[in-house]
C-alpha cells in the first residue's frame, strides 16, 4: 500500500515544531543544537517528499537534501566548537548565562 | 628645430631631479647642477635664436612661424582640441633669450646669495620649475597651453614668494599673490572659453590667419552694452593685467617682495610679470579687431604707470621702490601696445617698442634687483635708513646699479633710452595727451630711481658699527657685470629687424624731437634728485611736510590695500560669504544633522529590544513569521 504524502508531511511538521519548542525552551545549548537539527531534518524530509510525489522524474530535491545534510554536518561541528569555547570561558553551557551580546 | 623641445624638458627634468633627490645632495652640488642645467638651456635658446633669425625670410619678407613640435593632447570636438607644442616666431624666440639669460644670471647669483639658507636645494628645484613653466608659456602653440603654463608660473611664483615659509609675512604675501592672480585668471579662462566657443579653435596660428574671425562670428551680439568680441578680449586682458600687476590688480606685486631677492629679479621683474604684455602681443592682431579694448589697455596702462611712479617716489623699502618701478615700466609696455594700432605714420611702432622695452627692461630691472640683493646682503636690511654712502664699500654694485638707473631713466646710450624713446614716439603719434602723460611718467621714473640711487650710495653714512658692509662674492657680482654690459649695448641691437608687428623688417630711427624732450625731462629729474638726495639734508622732509596729505597717501599706496581689505572683508565677506556660510552650516549641514539625530534617537529608543537572550530572538522571529503567514492568508 502506498503511504500517502500527507503522512510524511505530518511527521515532518511534528518534527519541525518539536524542534522549535526545544530551541525556545531548552536551556542547555547542546539540547538547542539538537532541536536545530530536528528543524533542519524536517525541512529535508519535505524536500524529498515533494520531489518524490510531485515531480517523480526530477532529482533536484534529493540533491538539495544531500547538500543540506553535508552543510548541516559542517555547521554542527562549528556550533559544537563554539559551545566548547563558551564552556571553557563560563564553565557551563546554559544559554541564559549568554546575555553579554547586547547593546 | 626639433631640438628646441630640450629647452623645455631640461628644466623640467632638473626640477624633478632636484625636487626628489635634492635633499640628499650637498648645497654646492645642487646649485651647480641647477646652474649647469640652465646653462645648457640658455645655450640651446641662443642656438635656436641664432638659427631662427639667420633663416631666410619668406616671400613676404617676414620670418616664418615654425611649429617644430606639436602633438594633440586632448580632443573634444572636431575643431576643439588642446595641443602641446612649440611655436617659434620672433617674439617667442626673443622671450626664450630673455628668460634663459635672466634665469641663468639668477641661478649663478643665487649660489652666493642663498648660500647657507635652509632649503637651498628646494630653492633650485623651484627655480627650475619656474624656468620650465615660463619657457612653456612663451612657446605655447595654442591659448590653452599658454593658460596651463600661465597657471604653472603662478604656482612657482607662489612657492618662491613663500620660500621663507616660517615668516608669516612671506606666507600671506604668497597667498595674496596667488589669490589675486588667480582671480584675474578666472577672467582669462572665461575669455578663452568665449573666444574658442565662437572661433572653434585654440590654435594661435589659426586665430592669427583670420584675426577678425571672432568679430565676424559674434557680429551683432552684445552684452551689457559692449560687443561679445570686446568682452572676450577684455577678459583675456584681465588675466594679463593680473599677471602684469596692472592697476587695480597690482596689489600683489609689492608684497611679493617678501620672497628671496633673486626670485624678485627673475619672476617679479624680468619674466613672469611681463607675461601679460606677451599675451597681448601674442594676440595683437585680434586686439586690433576690437580697438575699444586697445583703448582700455592704454588707459589701464597709463593710469598704472602714473600711479606706480608716484608711489615709488615715497617708498622707503628699496625692494618696494623697485617693485613699483616694475609696475610702472610694464605699464609703459602696455601703453605702447595700446597705442600701436592705427598710428598711421609708422604702422605698429608701439608693438615693436613694447617688445623692445620688454627686452631691455628685463635686463636692467634684473640688474637693479640683483644689485639690491647685494646691498641687502651687505647691510641686512631693506630699509633706506640703514643705507648710505655705500659707494665706498661696494664699487662694483655701485657702478652696475648706476648703469641700470641711467638705463631706466632713459639716458643715452643705455638700452632704456632707445626702447623708452620708441614708446614715447608711439604715444605721441596716437595723441599728444598720451605723449605728454608718458613723458611725465618717464620724468618721475628718473626722479625716483635716482632718489633710490642717492639714498643707497650717497646721502650720509649711517652707523654701521663694527659690521662694515663689503662687496658681495664673485658669484654675485659677475651676473651684475654681465647684465650691466648687456644694458650698455642692448640699445644698439637693431631690434626692429627682428620683431615687428607684421614681421617685416622695421628700421628704427630716433625721433629727435621726442628724444630731446625726454632726455631733457630725465636730466632735469635727475638733477632734482641730486639736489634733494645727494647729501643728507632736510629738503625731502620739508617737502614731505609741505605736501603731507599727498605724501601720506602715496606712502600708503593711495590706500589701495586698505580698499581691497574693506571690499573683501566688509562687503564680500560680510554680505555675501557670511549668508552663504550660514546657509551651508544651518540648511545643508542641518538637514544632514537632522537625519543623523533622528536615526540616533530612534535607535536609542529601540535598542532595549536587543536583550542578548537568543531564545527571545527566536521567539520573536517565529511569531513574526507566523504573523506574516497569517496576514498572507487573510489578504
Amino acid at each position: 500500500m502506498e503511504i500517502p504524502m500527507i503522512a510524511y508531511l505530518v511527521v515532518s511538521t511534528i518534527m519541525f515544531f518539536a524542534g522549535v519548542y526545544g530551541f525556545v525552551t531548552r536551556k542547555n545549548m547542546l539540547a538547542m543544537l539538537i532541536s536545530l537539527e530536528l528543524m533542519l531534518n524536517a525541512a529535508d524530509i519535505n524536500f524529498v517528499v515533494f520531489n518524490r510525489y510531485l515531480f517523480p522524474e526530477a532529482l533536484e530535491g534529493f540533491f538539495f537534501t544531500l547538500f543540506a545534510i553535508g552543510i548541516a554536518a559542517a555547521e554542527t561541528a562549528l556550533a559544537i566548537a563554539i559551545i566548547i569555547n563558551i564552556f571553557r570561558h563560563i564553565r557551563n553551557v546554559d544559554v541564559h548565562n549568554l546575555d553579554k551580546m547586547k547593546y | 628645430m626639433e631640438y628646441s623641445v630640450i629647452i623645455l624638458l631640461l628644466p623640467l627634468c632638473m626640477f624633478l631631479f632636484l625636487g626628489l633627490v635634492g635633499h640628499k645632495l650637498s648645497e654646492r652640488v645642487a646649485g651647480i647642477l641647477g646652474t649647469l642645467g640652465l646653462t645648457v638651456t640658455a645655450v640651446l635658446a641662443y642656438v635656436v635664436a641664432f638659427n631662427y633669425f639667420t633663416m631666410p625670410r619668406n616671400a613676404e619678407g617676414v620670418f616664418e612661424t615654425l611649429q617644430p613640435v606639436n602633438f594633440e593632447w586632448l580632443r573634444f570636438t572636431e575643431h576643439l582640441h588642446i595641443d602641446l607644442g612649440i611655436l617659434l616666431d620672433p617674439i617667442s624666440v626673443m622671450m626664450l633669450v630673455v628668460i634663459t639669460t635672466v634665469s641663468l644670471m639668477v641661478h649663478i647669483y643665487s649660489m652666493g646669495y642663498m648660500h647657507g639658507e635652509k632649503g637651498f636645494q628646494r630653492y633650485y628645484a623651484f627655480l627650475s620649475l619656474f624656468s620650465f613653466s615660463m619657457l612653456g608659456l612663451v612657446v605655447a602653440t595654442n591659448i590653452f597651453q599658454m593658460y596651463i603654463f600661465w597657471e604653472l608660473v603662478g604656482v612657482s611664483s607662489y612657492l618662491l614668494i613663500g620660500f621663507y615659509y616660517t615668516k608669516p609675512a612671506a606666507v600671506s604675501a604668497s597667498k595674496k599673490a596667488f589669490i589675486v592672480t588667480r582671480f584675474a585668471d578666472l577672467g582669462f579662462l572665461i575669455g578663452i572659453l568665449i573666444l574658442s566657443f565662437f572661433t572653434q579653435t585654440f590654435d594661435f596660428q589659426t586665430l592669427m590667419s583670420n584675426p577678425t574671425s571672432l568679430v565676424t562670428e559674434t557680429a551683432g551680439m552684445t552684452f551689457m552694452g559692449c560687443s561679445v568680441a570686446a568682452w572676450a578680449m577684455a577678459l583675456i586682458f584681465m588675466g594679463g593685467a593680473g599677471k602684469s600687476a596692472m592697476f587695480p590688480l597690482h596689489i600683489w606685486l609689492p608684497d611679493a617682495m617678501e620672497g628671496p631677492t633673486p626670485v624678485s629679479a627673475l619672476i617679479h621683474a624680468a619674466t613672469m610679470v611681463v607675461a601679460g604684455v606677451y599675451l597681448v602681443a601674442r594676440l595683437f592682431p585680434m586686439y586690433c579687431a576690437v580697438p575699444e579694448v586697445l583703448d582700455l589697455i592704454t588707459w589701464v596702462g597709463a593710469i598704472t604707470a602714473l600711479y606706480a611712479a608716484v608711489v615709488a617716489c615715497v617708498q622707503t623699502d628699496i625692494k618696494r621702490v623697485l617693485a613699483f618701478s616694475t609696475i610702472s615700466q610694464i605699464a609703459f609696455m602696455m601703453v605702447a601696445l595700446g597705442v600701436a594700432f592705427d598710428s598711421d605714420l609708422h604702422a605698429g611702432l608701439g608693438y615693436m617698442a613694447s617688445m623692445f622695452h620688454l627686452f631691455t627692461h628685463a635686463m636692467f630691472k634684473a640688474l637693479l634687483f640683483l644689485g639690491a640683493g647685494c646691498i641687502i646682503h651687505a647691510v641686512h636690511s631693506n630699509e633706506m635708513s640703514a643705507m648710505g654712502n655705500l659707494h665706498k664699500y661696494m664699487p662694483v654694485t655701485h657702478i652696475t646699479f648706476l648703469i641700470a638707473c641711467l638705463a631706466i631713466a632713459g639716458i643715452p646710450p643705455f638700452s632704456g633710452f632707445f626702447s623708452k624713446d620708441e614708446i614715447l614716439t608711439a604715444a605721441f603719434e596716437k595723441s599728444t595727451l598720451w605723449g605728454v602723460w608718458m613723458t611725465a611718467v618717464a620724468g618721475l621714473t628718473a626722479f625716483y630711481m635716482f632718489r633710490l640711487y642717492y639714498r643707497i650710495f650717497w646721502w650720509s653714512k649711517p652707523d654701521y658699527g663694527h659690521h662694515t658692509p663689503h662687496e658681495a662674492p664673485a658669484t654675485m657680482y659677475l651676473p651684475l657685470v654681465f647684465l650691466a654690459l648687456v644694458t650698455c649695448v642692448a640699445g644698439f641691437i637693431p631690434f626692429g629687424e627682428f620683431v615687428s608687428v607684421n614681421g617685416e623688417a622695421y628700421h628704427i630711427h630716433l625721433d629727435w624731437s621726442v628724444a630731446t624732450t625726454s632726455i631733457i625731462v630725465a636730466v632735469a629729474a635727475i638733477a632734482l634728485a641730486t639736489w634733494m638726495y645727494f647729501s643728507e639734508n632736510s629738503k625731502p622732509k620739508a617737502l614731505a611736510d609741505k605736501f603731507r596729505a599727498l605724501h601720506t597717501a602715496a606712502y600708503h599706496r593711495f590706500y589701495m590695500d586698505e580698499l581691497y581689505m574693506w571690499v573683501t572683508h566688509k562687503v564680500i565677506f560680510q554680505h555675501i560669504c557670511r549668508p552663504i556660510a550660514w546657509f551651508d552650516r544651518h540648511i545643508v549641514d542641518g538637514t544632514m544633522n537632522m537625519l543623523a539625530t533622528v536615526t540616533n534617537g530612534v535607535s536609542y529608543g529601540i535598542r532595549k529590544l536587543q536583550s542578548g537572550y537568543i531564545q527571545w530572538y527566536v521567539w520573536v522571529f517565529i511569531m513574526g513569521a507566523l504573523l506574516i503567514a497569517v496576514l498572507a492568508m487573510c489578504f
